[in-house]
């Protein structure tokens, strides 16, 4: 009983890693770059939710689709200003550019809501406690898994079939080739932003409906484990990034429960590395081929 | 008739002496009131000056042997402002301080003060440090005494708390190992509990970055824990509520002063918070009357509920006065300057150990080191308010 308890918080905390891997998945894949700033995307989603919630008074479905509108236009934004004038730059000027992204973003989050943590009201997602046999889960848990899975669906099957999916595709092999086919590469890297970043929103809102406190900072842990989930599955892909944050999650939760509290969070980054040493591209990964 | 004269002339030297003597009786003590009342921490400085003063008032209006003349002196929360602001007061005459009301001016002013001899009495500032320990048992400073508990001592108080009250025998803790606050007091709870034949039967950690506490709950769940002890501040405290009663898991909740404010997050559910208890030595809703008096009377003065801090100043010049009334402080000492300070502060730091004050915030009794002993007492949260229990 005790296992199967460790079990479910484990899948729910992984399926929140795996939501916000699904961002820096899509977006290193299709642009090639690591996007820091997406977990304070997802900070800010949260907080624009909780204003929608707290302040204007609106019902849980519309708070989240303001903040999902919010955090697309942001997210577009934050590409079209910083990271699209340096597409030819060196990658490593891109990952400073998106590490100080994240920063003006916490420190904007500051400035507008103050550093005392607020507490994400309760909405229809953590509100009821569902009771299976002895075991108490939390409708977040459950609403938290069936996101998830309703969220890679589309998403794989949004690349596998549509146009802009096709194109997005096409840029991730080889973004010289798709600009010659006549694929607009530039708006196919702001479309996956604007995924990528209304994906941040409900992340945001699901990470705070099991979590609730929100502060500036919330976003920056969650974002670099979702990271690791997302290399751990193989950076890149869709399905990789989703079996990457369940399973970082299980882990994490099991190695705090029967290992030690203290070690959580080293034994998820062990395991990484040995995943790494062992498997480089990750689970999922397509292994790499120097061309010659 | 010569006799008579010589007789009469002694009468009135006598009536002279007696006279002077009567005049002697009201000694002035000047004391400096030192905190942020302005600045981030305003409100704790702000809180600690006024109740300081609304002490002072009722002191001189009571009109025993000693009366008080308050100094105030703004630090600023800064540690550099803090020594300007001991200098100034030392300028303005102060014999005495109370203060710093946070910790680290404490610290800096009481290191200073420990050389000039000036005796310090602060409220509210809670560090080992503050009263010059530095945790191997060493006292650097003999001339700063605490009004509220030392952080970690916070951990002793709560095991006898709940040994005292029988709240329960089997307790979890749950605490922050990456912060010397929480470990501090969790290492003393330990001990006492220990003590105490309290058993624990789980203990859990977190860190500042952790989000999740489903485990450390369900450990504390699974080991059938009456009690779960959380020494930390309010912001973990709330997510291990919420997760608790995602669980429905209803254990009682004990914390220390770090909990207060949880009643003050933004969108909180403070139902989650119901029957949550906390070390804390006052609450404002105190029916007793010597609370009742001085909530009614500071919030007449001040427009504001008084805060611990206030309440902890208050004691602090009421111990000021009991302190130089054990220590027969005369006339004589305060009009001599730097030297009667000196003399002042001798006199204060010998009668502190021997002198027990029952005070808003409890009877209270102090250790050379300068640590007060006194009875701990817990709030516990009922319709979203602070109450005590008895």
């Amino acid at each position: 009983m005790i296992f199967l308890d460790n079990l479910i918080n484990g899948i729910s905390l992984g399926s929140i890693y795996a939501i916000i891997a699904l961002g820096y998945t899509m977006v290193y894949g299709i642009a090639k770059m690591l996007n820091f700033a997406h977990g304070d995307v997802i900070m800010v989603g949260a907080y624009v939710a909780f204003c929608g919630l707290q302040y204007w008074g609106l019902p849980p479905v519309a708070a989240i689709l303001v903040s999902m509108a919010v955090c697309t236009v942001l997210g577009v934004t934050i590409e079209g200003l910083a990271y699209r004038p340096l597409r030819q730059a060196a990658s490593l000027a891109v990952l400073i550019t998106a590490i100080g992204m994240s920063y003006l973003l916490q420190n904007l989050a500051l400035m507008i809501w103050g550093a005392n943590p607020k507490s994400f009201p309760r909405t229809f997602i953590n509100s009821s406690i569902i009771n299976i046999g002895q075991l108490n889960v939390s409708s977040a848990t459950l609403i938290t898994i069936l996101a998830n899975v309703v969220i890679m669906v589309a998403l794989t099957l949004f690349t596998a079939k549509t146009k802009l999916g096709k194109a997005m595709r096409c840029v991730s092999e080889d973004r010289g080739a798709a600009e010659l086919m006549g694929i607009h590469v530039n708006r196919t890297i702001s479309f996956t932003f604007a995924i990528g970043s209304a994906l941040a929103a409900i992340a945001g809102v699901l990470l705070c409906s099991s979590y609730p406190i929100l502060q500036p900072t919330t976003g920056s842990m969650p974002g670099i484990k979702a990271f690791t989930a997302a290399v751990f599955g193989g950076i890149g892909s869709i399905p990789g990034a989703m079996l990457g944050g369940i399973l970082l999650g299980v882990i994490e939760i099991f190695g705090k429960a029967y290992i030690s509290t203290e070690l959580g969070d080293a034994i998820v980054f062990a395991v990484l590395i040995v995943v790494l040493l062992v498997k480089p591209s990750g689970l999922l990964g397509k292994p790499m081929r120097e061309k010659v | 008739m010569k006799k008579m004269f010589a007789l009469m002339l002694a009468l009135a030297m006598m009536l002279a002496c007696t006279a002077a003597f009567a005049e002697d009786d009201v000694i002035t003590l000047k004391v400096a009131h030192i905190g942020p009342t302005t600045g981030a921490a305003a409100l704790y400085g702000q809180a600690t000056r006024n109740g300081a003063e609304l002490a002072a008032q009722e002191i001189n209006e009571m009109g025993g042997k000693y009366r008080i003349e308050m100094i105030n002196e703004d630090d600023e929360h800064n540690v550099e402002k803090a020594i300007n602001a001991y200098n100034a007061a030392l300028d303005a005459g102060a014999q005495m301080i109370v203060g710093n009301t946070t910790s680290k001016p404490c610290e800096a002013v009481g290191a200073q003060a420990m050389i000039d001899r000036v005796f310090m009495i602060t409220p509210s500032a809670s560090s080992e440090a503050a009263i010059g320990m530095d945790g191997n048992g060493d006292d650097s400073v003999d001339n700063v005494f605490q009004v509220c508990f030392t952080d970690p001592n916070q951990g002793a108080a709560s095991a006898q708390y709940i040994a005292g009250h029988a709240l329960g025998k089997k307790i979890a803790i749950i605490y922050n190992n990456a912060d010397v606050y929480s470990t501090g007091i969790r290492d003393t709870f330990v001990k006492e509990a220990a003590a105490l034949d309290l058993e624990i039967v789980s203990e859990t950690t977190f860190t500042d970055e952790t989000t999740d506490f489903t485990v450390q709950v369900a450990d504390a769940q699974n080991n059938g824990a009456e009690i779960v002890f959380l020494p930390m501040y309010y912001t973990p405290a709330s997510m291990i509520l919420q997760t608790a009663a995602a669980k429905e898991y209803k254990p009682v909740f004990f914390g220390v002063d770090g909990m207060d404010g949880i009643l003050d997050v933004e969108g909180f559910d403070t139902s989650l918070a119901e029957g949550v208890m906390l070390l804390t030595p006052f609450v404002a809703t105190g029916t007793d009357e010597k609370t009742v008096n001085f909530v009614t009377k500071y919030q007449a003065a001040y427009g504001v509920k008084p805060i611990q801090f206030a309440a902890d100043a208050y004691d602090a010049v009421y111990i000021l006065v009991a302190a130089a009334e054990k220590a027969g402080i005369t006339a004589e000492m305060t009009e001599k300057g730097d030297e009667g300070t000196a003399e002042i502060c001798e006199a204060l730091i010998a009668a502190m150990t021997e002198i027990q004050v029952e005070g808003l915030t409890g009877t209270m009794t102090w250790e050379a080191s300068g640590r007060v002993t006194k009875t701990p007492l817990a709030a516990t949260i009922v319709n979203g308010e602070y109450v005590f229990e008895n």
